[in-house]
């Protein structure tokens, strides 16, 4: 490992002035956070990242970073909770299930009870060609040097949200379930707080694949706020090939309002399919104020998947992607709510 | 003695006791020291640690390496290319009579044959700093487009000479097919599979006084020294290498690579200890694998489902400079029937690294295509699984009429199928359901070949009753310690306890390579005559403990110490001179070839039972249960043989639905090179597993009366879940592994 300097911030406003010197806030930034450190100090072995400082956020005194509060009107999540922490909570267990769902198929407990949830959502994708620097194609990694997977392998990668310079998965469980539960994001910068709505928080590879989401340089996570109160009626289906520590192939976070068979509202978030936490809005579209029933939810899933992009081994994400939102729908539907 | 309960099930007939494996505490209190700890010692020199440089490209050529920024680095001692590498003196292949996995020799030219080959080699003060200055060599290559794949241009399909004899022929195929009223064609196909044992590849090298010390990880250390020697070249009795605990192997430990000789080299070179720990994705490439497969299989019945022809020609990837082919016909016509049989097996040339073993390496591939084909022939009856394998039940060999020692498939199918609820199952494709729940049963075959090798062990008897068991066999994780020291205990009327067991040291009596599951019943045996010796000091038979003192008195002895010599039966005694050079006679121990020469068939059976559960939507393949019942004559210790039985279960279940290197086919470069992509089965993945263990006796296998278990369990599993699969679905997926797009809707 090359060497670097380690920085532990005491308070956020330290953390960001440390890290707004970057000239960009992406995977080539100079300054880079360090909560858990599950993905930092991984592509950091495997010299994907090479920031000459590291600022340790874990041992900012904020309290409010650190905590979970709820009220009748939101529910607030400081960024510095753990995933462990935050699926342990029982009381989230019962209003919040799909945040529980997602967080405790994630990874493993081990890597759960390091990873913070600020961290957690910005996780960088699983792509091969990304994580191993002898590809020497990566648009994400190196700007304008083409992308190996595009004809490589492919079995794991984007169909939708994908561009010609990059299909490159978004790998996360959580960010899903964010976007179904309409979460905001709070964010701390040199100029200071901003909120932006979570699902405007990852960008489009687009032409800029490196660029990966819309904070600047040195803007820091603080905390997620989740509006509207406890959401019971919601889950998270997440389709893997193996049982546990697994990416999702596809998964579907879903958050529904029932009036009988009637949707009086419904919030679909999408993972293992996109290139970012995607929101399925067509779909919810065709669905609100619409009786639930398989065939509409497949016509729905259907609709959201029409643009699909796939490449030689990801054809199967298209089917598997539909079908496991119309399973997270009518499962949802099933739930017995206490 | 500890519970019964089902990890440690009662003793049944013909089994010894279920005692917890010796090293079983020191084990999961991380107390065993493995080779790249070694030597532990704190007054030791700490050793330089060796980090390679990979190929980025699977073929071509090195047109310019520049190390200079690696060479700058503070903490780097030495990096060398191969334009500046130690020499080392060229072994030949394993199977020609050497003693190397591969015959590649890194850093001896600029050429490439296949991705992550070792182009430079960093020494360094710290594993850290070598890592570093890896990424600071900067290779410029001349690219040639590879052959990745069977399928892809310049790949060349061969036919060794050598090959003939292990293709199996009786009667006229192609008549008995042509006539046969009920058919069966289909091709089946296996993926690339790596190892992956959790503990790394790893060497230590150390000189002195012109001795070289290796600690390594490794399944056959007197292999290990041997190969050493002639690579370094030096005189083998010069070289020791230490191995008491291998953190798992699974075949990719088996025979010495290439990394060997160069960290030696290295280290006489630099005149200090240097320790190279190979990477988790370097792993993929720097040690043999099971590369792919294809079967192209015909079965032909009559209307009882009589098997009239079985045909099979198979297609097995290579690389381009050695033959590791497996061939497994010896194994798949033991099976079943009195058929008409013609088989052949084509080497695919390519662009790769050298395969070699992998957990029933031969057995694996070659009966998933059987049994599957077993199943769709079953399907094409109209007849129960079960029923097909009993109507086709042999006592000999359908090619040269050679007679079983003994056969208990039948009584094994009979046991599982009452123990899984068989009769349970509506034979109609997709008609078991449970909610949105689509649920399949299948059954296949295990078979397994009893496979021996020479072994010498000594046993030293003390008068106060402590027995010391010596060999140089090894133990990754089997049991090998805890049932040598029972066998040892049994024949001395000792109790376990009192028998300690030395293994893992290229010093001691020579002992096989831990591989083909020979280890109990080759090593065992060795104990076993070895106890016969001693007990013929006395008479017979061993004293009891009550009399022991009295009778090491009446000798006039302290301690007796005698070697047994076992040579399996139908070899010559000189099979014990190429054990003691670490040399395996493959040439005459072909796979499930023992009918040569009037020997009888040896073989273990099993019969594999498996239920799966797939979402009618989503599809993904869930496997809640499973059932083997197996027979392999006298069971030394039915807990470890529990575990094995169980562990080759899930092993297979693994290889069916998860297990397989995904190659980029137009890079020739293996893509998913770590624990997080290639995926292998997990806590949450496996099921309920029953095992039964079926009461066989055999006393002419070998002085033990035991067979070869630690891969028996994996050979029937993928076939009974791809049979599951279909049930459940109605669909036949004939390539592994069953992926969730492969039965999607």
């Amino acid at each position: 490992m090359r060497p670097f300097l380690y920085e532990a911030a005491i308070d956020a406003a330290a953390a960001v002035a440390l890290a707004s010197v970057s000239a960009t806030a992406h995977v080539t930034a100079d300054v880079q956070y360090k909560g858990g450190g599950t993905t930092l100090i991984d592509l950091m072995k495997l010299e994907v990242m090479q920031p000459s400082t590291v600022v340790d956020i874990t041992t900012i005194r904020d309290e409010a970073m650190h905590r979970v509060t709820s009220t009748n009107d939101e529910l607030r999540i400081g960024s510095l909770v753990s995933m462990g922490q935050l699926h342990a909570d029982k009381s989230i267990a019962r209003d919040y299930p799909i945040l529980t769902e997602s967080l405790w198929q994630a990874a493993s407990q081990q890597l759960r009870n390091m990873a913070r949830l600020g961290g957690n959502v910005l996780q960088r994708t699983r792509c091969s060609y990304f994580r191993d620097t002898s590809y020497l194609q990566c648009n994400k990694r190196i700007p304008g040097s083409g992308c190996a997977a595009l004809d490589g392998t492919n079995r794991g990668h984007a169909v939708l949200g994908t561009s010609e310079q990059c299909i490159a998965l978004y790998p996360g469980d959580w960010a899903p379930a964010l976007i179904a539960l309409d979460a905001k994001v709070e964010i701390l910068g040199k100029i200071g707080k901003r909120t932006l709505e979570f699902e405007h928080l990852h960008r489009l590879p687009a032409a800029t694949p490196h660029v990966e989401t819309n904070l600047v340089p040195g803007e820091l996570i603080i905390a997620f706020v989740i509006p509207g109160g406890p959401r019971r009626r919601s889950l998270y289906r997440k389709i893997r090939d193996r049982q546990s520590y697994a990416f999702a192939n596809a998964s579907a976070a879903v958050a529904i309002d029932l009036d009988g068979d009637i949707l009086r509202d419904v919030r679909i978030g999408l993972g293992g399919v996109a290139t970012i936490p995607w929101r399925a809005r067509r779909a919810e579209v065709m669905l609100r104020g619409e009786r639930l029933t398989e065939a509409s939810a497949n016509a729905a899933a259907n609709a959201e998947f029409d643009d699909a992009q796939t490449r030689k081994q990801n054809a199967y994400k298209v089917p598997l992607g539909r079908q496991t939102m119309v399973r997270a729908l009518l499962e949802v539907q099933a739930m017995e709510i206490s | 003695m500890g519970q019964i309960n089902a990890a440690s099930p009662a003793p049944l007939a013909n089994m010894g006791e279920p005692i917890r494996r010796t090293e079983s505490i020191a084990k999961v209190t991380g107390k065993l020291i493995y080779a790249a700890d070694a030597p532990a010692d704190a007054s030791a020199e700490k050793p330089l640690q060796a980090y390679f440089v990979t190929s980025a490209i699977a073929c071509g050529t090195v047109l310019e390496i520049d190390t200079r920024p690696a060479d700058v680095l503070h903490g780097v001692v030495k990096v060398y290319t191969h334009l500046n590498a130690p020499q080392r003196v060229a072994t030949p292949y394993t199977q020609k009579g050497g003693y190397v996995s591969d015959t590649s020799m890194p850093l001896t030219g600029p050429e490439i044959r296949n991705d992550g080959q070792i182009l430079a080699m960093i020494i360094a003060e710290t594993y850290e700093v070598a890592r570093d200055a890896s990424y600071q060599v900067k290779v410029r290559y001349a690219e040639t487009v590879p052959a990745s794949t069977m399928e892809s241009p310049g790949a060349e399909v061969t036919h060794p000479q050598a090959l003939d004899e292990k293709e199996k022929k009786a009667g006229d195929f192609k008549a008995a097919y042509r006539d046969a009223p009920v058919k069966v064609a289909a091709v089946y196909s296996t993926p690339a599979q790596h190892q992956n044992a959790i503990e790394l590849y790893s060497t230590t090298a150390s000189w002195s006084n012109g001795e070289l010390t290796i600690y390594e990880p490794s399944q056959f250390v007197i292999e290990l020294a041997y190969g050493a020697a002639a690579m370094t070249g030096i005189e083998p009795s010069a070289v020791h290498v230490k191995n008491p605990y291998v953190g798992g192997a699974f075949g990719g430990k088996g025979f010495m690579t290439q990394r060997t000789a160069l960290i030696a080299s290295a280290a006489r070179d630099l005149n200090r200890p240097v320790r190279n720990v190979v990477t988790r994705a370097q792993g993929f490439t720097l040690a043999t694998y099971r590369a792919e497969t294809q079967h192209h299989v015909h079965l032909g019945a009559d209307h009882e489902g009589r098997l009239l022809a079985y045909g099979h020609e198979s297609w097995e990837m290579q690389s381009r400079r050695d033959d590791y082919p497996l061939a497994g016909f010896g194994v798949t016509t033991a099976m079943y029937g009195k058929p008409a049989i013609e088989t052949r097996v084509n080497l695919v040339k390519a662009d790769r690294q050298t395969s070699g073993f992998m957990r029933a390496p031969v057995e694996m591939p070659y009966m998933y295509a059987l049994e599957s084909a077993m199943d769709e022939l079953a399907v094409a009856l109209k007849m129960d699984p079960i029923e097909l394998r009993r109507v086709n039940d042999i006592t000999k060999s359908p090619v040269d009429g050679a007679r079983f020692t003994s056969r208990s498939l039948m009584q094994c199918y009979d046991a599982a199928a009452a123990s899984f609820g068989w009769s349970k199952r509506n034979p109609e494709p997709g008609s078991m359901r449970d909610g949105d729940w689509l649920i399949g049963y299948g059954c296949a075959t295990a078979g397994y070949p009893t496979h021996m090798a020479p072994a010498i062990a000594r046993i030293t008897l003390h008068a106060n009753g402590d027995a010391l068991v010596e060999i140089a066999g090894q133990d990754s994780g089997q049991g090998t310690y805890t049932v040598l020291g029972q066998i040892a205990a049994r024949g001395l009327l000792l109790r376990p306890e009192q028998v300690s067991v030395v293994m893992g040291d290229s010093k001691l009596p020579p002992g096989p390579a831990s591989s083909n599951s020979l280890g109990t019943a080759s090593l065992g045996s060795a104990v076993k005559l070895a106890t016969d010796k001693i007990c013929a000091h006395f008479g017979g038979s061993a004293p009891p403990e009550e009399d022991r003192k009295a009778a090491f008195a009446k000798l006039g002895l302290d301690e007796i110490s005698e070697l047994g010599e076992f040579i399996p039966l139908g070899k010559r005694p000189e099979v014990l001179d190429k054990l003691r050079k670490g040399q395996v006679p493959f040439a005459s121990q072909a796979r499930g070839d023992q009918s040569a020469n009037g020997i009888p068939l040896m073989f273990a059976f099993g019969a594999e039972f498996v239920e799966v559960r797939i979402h009618r939507l989503t599809r993904e393949i869930r496997v809640p249960r499973m059932t083997g019942a197996f027979a392999a004559g006298r069971i030394v210790n039915p807990r470890t043989a529990h575990s094995q039985y169980m562990g080759g279960m899930i092993w297979g279940m693994a290889s069916a639905l998860l297990e397989a290197t995904e190659i980029d086919e137009k890079r020739g470069r293996y893509v998913n090179d770590n624990l997080g992509e290639y995926l292998v089965a997990v806590n949450a993945d496996i099921p309920k597993i029953d095992i039964l263990m079926i009461p066989e006796v055999d006393h002419e296998v070998n002085p033990l009366g035991v067979k070869g278990i630690g891969e028996l369990g994996i050979v029937g599993t993928a076939a009974a879940v791809a049979n599951a699969v279909y049930h459940a679905t109605g669909k036949r997926v004939r390539d592994l592994p069953i992926a969730m797009e492969k039965i999607m809707n």
